[in-house]
C-alpha cells in the first residue's frame, strides 16, 4: 500500500483478543481515532477463547500482584459489564477440592491468600457441603468461593469488540503485523507530524501515534519490533474435552483440585460452561510452536484419568469434542508457576503500551486492565470524553430461551425464527443471519458457530453445517471455493460437483 | 482352481466359492443361496457388469442436481466413459422421475434416467 | 390453539411414510406427518446409489426412487404432511410443539410415532488426536454436500471407518474424480456389507486396511496429512507402524446413533446397546402411546426392513388410538454375550413376532437359538453371521409359552 494512503490513527491496538477488545472499547470513550489489527479472521481466535471460561475470584494470585488486583476488580465489577453488553454469565461459585492433610494445609493457605486479595466469602467446607453443592464431585474437603462465575469467552470478546466498533473503532482482520517503523526522525513530514509509528501488515500500512501491544502469544515479537527485547513468550498448551449437555446436570459449578503451584496451571478441573456443557482440562504442556492447537493421545488419557479423580461420573458417550488453548507465559518450564502481567510504557518506545504475559486470569481482568491502559495514556495525553459514547450492546436473541408465547410472536414477526437450522441447540435461521451480518464483518463458519452455538451440540454440525455453509454462500454471494472454515486458507470446499 | 466371489446382486452378499477348469468353466459352485449367484459368477468371469449412479446439473430447478442411474448394468470398464458422457449434460427444470436423459448411452443399450423429480423454481 | 390429531408421526423418511400409509389402510384418517426438511424422503434423498428395494419391490432402485414410491402412495391416500416443520418438544401426554416458517404449532395427539432416523458419530465422539482443520467430514455430511448441494469437498481422500455410507462415498468420490487413498477400519473386520466392499472398494482398487486407525491429524487451516497406525487386539495403536497419507479430506464413517433427543424429553427409556428406545412387540416405548420404528429404534442396514418394521407397528397403534391402551408385554428377551441386542426387548407371547438382532463379532457355521425355560424353541443355522447384517428370526405364537423370559444364544458347531 502507498504510504500516503496509509490510514491514520491516534491509537492502533495489535491483537483482537479479550484484552485488545476490552482496551478498544474503553478507549472508544474518548475522542480518538482507533484501529485494531488482528492476524486471524475473527476476534477471540486464540488464547482468549480457548480456556475454561471462568470468571475467577482472584484467590490464586500472589497478594500485591497485578494479577490479584485486576482479577478481584474484574470479578466484582462484572455484573455491570455483562449488563451493558447483554452477555450471559452466572456466578456459580467454585470449589477447590482436597483429599489429604497436605491438601488441607494448602487450601487454608489459599483461603488466606484470597482473603488478603479481597476475595469475598471464601470458606473451607467439609464433605457434606461438597455433596450439597456438587453431589457428583469427590473430595474430603474444599475451599468454596461464592464469587466465582462462568461466562462464554467468545461472546464476551465479541460483545466488547462490537461495542467498540459501535463507538467508532475500526477492526482489520487478516492483518498480521510484520514490521513497525518508528517515525521519530522523519516527523518533519506534514502528514505524519502527529504520527510516531508506521505499522506494516500483511495487508497494508497504518500510521499511528500510539501503539498498544496486546498480541498475546506474539506480544514478545511485537515488543521486539518496537525495540524492546526483554521478553520471551513460552507457549504452554492446555487441552480440553467438551462433554454433552446431558452431563451438565451432574455439575453446576467449577470443581478444581488443589493447585500445584509449580505447574503453571490450575490443575485439570471440571467446569460447567454457561451453556450447560462441561469442560475437562486443561493440561499444562510447554510446546515449541505458538499455534499448534493439536490434541494428543497422551494428554487425552491424562484428562480422563485426572478428571475422573474428582468427578467419577465420567462417561465416554458424553464426549463431543476436544480443543486446545495456548497460554502466553513469561516463565519457562524450569521456572514454572506464574509471572505477573506486564503492563508498561517504556521510555525507549514512546507512546506505546505493552501488555505481555496476559495469561489466566486475563479474561477476568480485561476491563480493569483496559482502564489501567487509559490511565497510562492520560499521563501523556489529555483525553477528551465523547459526548455520544454508548456503553450498551445488544446480543443475538436466543430463540430457544424464550417462553412459548414469545417464540410464537417472534415467528409471526420474522419467519426466519420458524426455521430451525441447528437441531441440537435449537438455533434458528434468524440467529444465523444475524451472526452472518455481524457488525464486525466476520465471514467464517466458525465465526457463525461462536456467535450462535450452532454446530456446538452433540451432532457437531451433522445436521446444520450444510445449511449454514449454504446460507453463508447465499448471503455473502460467495462461490463454494471461498467458504472458510476458521483460519485464512482453511477452505471447506474445492468447488462444484457439476459446473 | 478355486476362486471366491461376493455376489453384489442383492443384500445377502453371498460368499460364493467356485472351482474352475483352465478355461474358467465352472466345475463346482458353492455358497450361492439363489440361482442368480451362478449367473453373477459367470458374468464376473467373462464380462463384469455394474450399474452407476451420479448427478446431472439442473438449472432453474428447486435443487441444483438431479440424481441419475443407468437402466441396467454396463461393462465395468466403461464406467468412466459413461461418467464423462453424463458430465457433459446440463438440464433445465422441470425434470421428471424416470425421464430418459441419455438414450442408449455410448451404444451400450442402456439409458441414463433421472431418479428424482426436480421442479421449476 | 391446540389441534387434536389421532396420530402424529415425527419424521417423513422411509419409516414415517410407511407407517402413515399402513395406518391409513387400517382406517385411521386423522394422521399428520411432521418433516423438518423441505421435502419428504429422509436420508434416502441423498442416497442416490442403487440397491434399494430388492426385497420389497424385487427391483434395484436408487434411494430417491424408493422414497418416491412411498411419497406417491401417501399423496394418493391424501395423508397430510408438513415439510419445513421442526418439532421442538414432545411430552408424555403426547403434546407436540413444532415450528414452521409461518407459525408455532401445538398439537394434542392420541399417539405419537417417532421415526426420527439416526445421526452420525463424530470425530469428537471418538477423540481423534491432532489439529482441527477444514476438510474433515462425516460420511453423511459429505454425501449431502456432493449429492444434494452440488459441492465438491476435496480431491485426495482417506476414509476412516468401513460403515456402508463410507464405502458408498469412497465410490462416489472416485466417480467424481477424487482420489480415495484408503479406507481404514479399527476392527479386524469390516462394518459395512460385503457387497459394498466388493462393488465400492474392490471395483475401484481402493485398499481396505483392517485393524488400522487414524492417530494424528495435521494441517492448521485445511487438512494436510494424517498418520495411521495398525492397532493391537485391544485396539491400541502399535508404535512403529505409522503410515502417513497426504490428503485434503478425511471422511468419517464411524457409526450411527439412533436420534432420540425428542423422545428423551417425553421420558422415553433407551437401551444402552441399541441407543434406541426399549420397545415391546408393538414398538411401543415405556411411555404409553409413543411408538418408534426405523433407524430411531435401531440402526438398519437395509431400508426394506425399515419399511416393514414401520408397517408392523401400525396395527398396535390403531388399537391404542381406538382403545387408549394395548396389552402389556411382560416377557423379556435376553441375549448371551455373542448377541449384541434384540428388538423388541419385550414380548407378550400372545402373537407372532419377528426378532431383529445383530451378532457382536463375525461368526461362521453357527446357529442362533431361541430358548424359553429349558426348551430350544427355534434354531436358525447360519453359514456366516456378520455384525454388519441384521438377522431376523420369526416366532409363531404357538411356538411361544407365556410367563417365561426368552433368551437368544449362539451355538457353534
Amino acid at each position: 500500500m502507498d504510504q500516503k494512503k496509509s490510514p491514520e490513527y491516534d491509537v492502533i491496538i495489535i491483537g483482537a483478543g479479550v484484552i485488545g477488545s476490552a482496551i478498544a472499547r474503553e478507549i472508544s470513550r474518548y475522542e480518538l481515532k482507533i484501529g485494531v489489527l488482528e492476524k486471524e479472521l475473527d476476534v477471540c481466535s486464540e488464547t482468549s477463547g480457548r480456556n475454561s471460561g471462568v470468571l475467577h475470584a482472584g484467590f490464586n494470585n500472589e497478594p500485591g500482584s497485578l494479577m490479584a488486583k485486576y482479577c478481584v476488580e474484574g470479578c466484582l465489577g462484572f455484573d455491570k459489564v455483562a449488563e451493558e453488553l447483554d452477555i450471559p454469565f452466572s456466578r456459580t461459585g467454585k470449589i477447590v477440592v482436597g483429599f489429604d492433610a497436605e491438601d488441607k494445609d494448602k487450601l487454608i493457605r489459599l483461603k488466606e491468600q484470597g482473603d488478603q486479595n479481597g476475595v469475598p466469602g471464601l470458606e473451607i467446607i467439609g464433605k457434606e457441603r461438597i455433596k450439597e453443592l456438587a453431589p457428583y464431585v469427590d473430595g474430603e474437603f474444599a475451599m468454596y468461593s461464592p464469587a466465582t462465575g462462568v461466562l462464554n469467552p467468545f461472546i464476551y470478546t465479541i460483545a466488547l469488540a462490537e461495542n467498540a466498533h459501535h463507538n467508532g473503532v475500526d477492526f482489520f482482520f487478516n492483518n498480521e503485523v510484520i514490521a513497525i517503523k518508528h517515525l521519530e526522525n522523519t516527523s518533519k513530514n506534514e502528514i505524519n507530524s502527529e504520527k510516531s509509528y508506521e505499522i506494516k501488515t500483511t495487508q497494508g500500512c497504518y500510521a499511528t501515534k500510539w501503539v498498544i501491544n496486546c498480541a498475546g502469544l506474539n506480544a514478545d515479537k511485537i515488543a521486539r519490533m518496537l525495540g524492546i527485547n526483554d521478553y520471551t513468550i513460552y507457549p504452554c498448551r492446555g487441552e480440553y474435552f467438551i462433554l454433552d449437555k446431558k452431563a451438565g446436570e451432574f455439575l453446576k459449578l467449577p470443581a478444581y483440585p488443589v493447585p500445584n503451584t509449580k505447574e503453571g496451571g490450575l490443575g485439570i478441573h471440571l467446569t460447567p460452561t454457561i451453556d450447560g456443557n462441561i469442560l475437562i482440562g486443561p493440561s499444562t504442556e510447554y510446546i515449541e510452536e505458538r499455534d499448534n492447537y493439536s490434541s494428543t493421545q497422551e494428554i487425552m488419557d491424562l484428562l480422563i484419568k485426572d478428571g475422573g479423580r474428582i468427578f467419577p461420573y465420567l462417561k465416554r458417550e458424553f464426549f463431543i469434542r476436544n480443543f486446545a488453548g495456548i497460554r502466553p507465559k513469561l516463565v519457562n518450564k524450569d521456572v514454572g508457576g506464574y509471572a505477573d502481567f506486564v503492563i508498561e510504557a517504556r521510555e525507549e518506545a514512546p507512546h506505546t503500551i505493552l501488555l505481555i504475559g496476559m495469561e489466566s486470569p486475563g479474561l477476568t481482568s480485561a476491563v480493569p486492565i483496559a482502564r489501567r491502559v487509559i490511565e497510562m495514556m492520560s499521563e501523556k495525553e489529555y483525553l477528551i470524553e465523547k459526548v455520544n459514547y454508548d456503553p450498551y450492546r445488544k446480543g443475538i436473541l436466543c430463540f430457544n430461551e424464550q417462553p412459548l408465547e414469545k417464540k410464537r410472536k417472534l415467528i409471526q414477526q420474522n419467519s426466519n425464527y420458524g426455521e430451525i437450522i441447528c437441531r441440537c441447540e435449537t438455533i434458528t435461521k434468524a440467529e444465523i443471519l444475524e451472526a452472518i451480518h455481524n457488525p464486525l464483518g466476520v465471514e467464517t463458519v466458525i465465526g457463525i458457530k461462536n456467535r450462535t452455538r450452532a454446530m456446538m451440540g452433540r451432532c457437531q454440525g451433522g445436521y446444520c453445517e450444510t445449511r449454514i455453509s449454504e446460507i453463508l454462500m447465499q448471503e455473502k454471494d460467495k462461490p463454494e471455493n471461498e467458504v472458510i472454515y476458521a483460519r485464512q486458507g482453511g477452505k471447506m470446499f474445492v468447488g462444484k460437483v457439476r459446473d | 482352481m478355486i476362486r471366491e466371489f461376493i455376489c453384489v446382486l442383492c443384500p445377502n452378499g453371498c460368499e460364493i466359492s467356485v472351482e474352475l477348469d483352465e478355461n474358467n468353466s465352472i466345475l463346482e459352485l458353492e455358497g450361492a443361496t439363489c440361482q442368480r449367484g451362478g449367473e453373477y459368477v459367470q458374468q464376473e468371469l467373462f464380462a463384469p457388469q455394474r450399474n452407476i449412479a451420479t448427478s446431472i446439473k439442473v438449472i432453474r430447478g428447486n435443487m441444483p442436481l438431479v440424481s441419475v442411474r443407468l437402466t441396467d448394468a454396463i461393462p465395468k470398464e466403461r464406467i468412466f466413459d459413461v461418467m464423462d458422457e453424463i458430465k457433459k449434460v446440463k438440464l433445465e427444470a422441470p425434470v421428471n422421475l424416470g425421464q430418459v436423459i441419455i438414450k442408449d448411452v455410448l451404444g451400450l443399450n442402456r439409458d441414463v434416467i433421472a431418479t428424482k423429480q426436480v421442479l421449476r423454481k | 390453539m391446540v389441534i387434536n390429531k389421532d396420530v402424529i408421526i415425527v419424521g417423513g423418511g422411509p419409516a414415517g411414510l410407511a407407517t402413515a400409509a399402513r395406518l391409513k389402510e387400517l382406517g385411521i384418517h386423522d394422521i399428520l406427518i411432521l418433516e423438518r426438511e423441505k421435502l419428504a424422503g429422509g436420508i434416502l434423498r441423498q442416497c442416490i446409489h442403487d440397491g434399494f428395494g430388492l426385497t420389497r419391490f424385487k427391483e434395484a432402485l436408487s434411494g430417491p426412487e424408493y422414497a418416491a414410491r412411498f411419497i406417491d402412495q401417501v399423496n394418493k391416500m391424501g395423508i397430510d404432511y408438513l415439510t419445513d416443520t421442526t418439532v421442538l418438544e414432545i411430552d408424555s401426554t403426547k403434546h407436540v410443539i413444532a415450528v414452521t416458517k409461518n407459525e408455532l404449532l401445538e398439537y394434542q395427539a392420541k399417539a405419537i410415532i417417532m421415526t426420527t432416523g439416526c445421526r452420525e458419530r463424530t470425530r469428537g465422539a471418538i477423540s481423534i488426536p491432532g489439529t482441527r482443520p477444514a476438510g474433515i467430514y462425516t460420511a453423511g455430511v459429505a454425501q449431502a454436500y456432493v449429492n444434494l448441494k452440488n459441492i465438491m469437498i476435496g480431491k485426495k481422500v482417506v476414509i476412516l471407518g468401513s460403515g456402508d455410507i463410507g464405502l458408498i462415498m469412497a465410490r462416489r468420490m472416485t466417480l467424481e474424480g477424487a482420489q480415495v487413498l484408503a479406507v481404514l477400519e479399527i476392527l479386524p473386520y469390516a462394518s459395512g456389507l460385503p457387497r459394498n466392499i466388493e462393488q465400492c472398494l474392490n471395483d475401484y482398487d481402493i485398499p481396505l486396511l483392517l485393524s488400522h486407525t487414524v492417530t494424528n491429524i495435521k494441517g492448521k487451516e485445511r487438512l494436510k496429512r494424517i498418520t495411521v497406525n495398525k492397532v493391537d487386539e485391544n485396539l491400541k495403536p502399535i508404535p512403529g507402524t505409522e503410515i502417513e497419507y497426504d490428503c485434503d479430506t478425511l471422511i468419517l464413517s464411524v457409526g450411527l446413533i439412533p436420534e432420540n433427543e425428542l423422545s428423551l424429553l417425553a421420558g422415553v427409556e433407551l437401551d444402552s446397546r441399541t441407543r434406541g428406545p426399549i420397545v415391546d412387540e408393538n414398538y411401543q416405548t415405556n411411555i404409553k402411546g409413543i411408538f418408534v420404528a426405523g433407524n430411531a429404534l435401531h440402526v438398519h442396514d437395509l431400508v426394506d426392513f425399515v419399511s416393514i418394521e414401520a408397517e408392523n407397528l401400525a396395527e398396535a397403534a390403531l388399537t391404542y388410538i381406538q382403545k387408549g391402551s394395548i396389552p402389556e408385554c411382560s416377557v423379556l428377551v435376553e441375549t448371551d454375550e455373542s448377541v449384541g441386542y434384540t428388538v423388541p426387548q419385550k414380548i407378550s407371547c400372545e402373537k407372532d413376532i419377528t426378532l431383529s438382532m445383530r451378532v457382536k463379532k463375525p461368526l461362521k457355521n453357527c446357529a442362533l437359538q431361541i430358548i424359553q425355560g429349558d426348551d430350544v424353541i427355534k434354531t436358525k443355522k447360519m453359514r456366516k453371521a456378520l455384525p454388519a447384517e441384521m438377522i431376523q428370526i420369526g416366532l409363531k405364537k404357538e411356538e411361544l409359552r407365556s410367563s417365561e423370559n426368552i433368551k437368544v444364544v449362539v451355538r457353534h458347531d
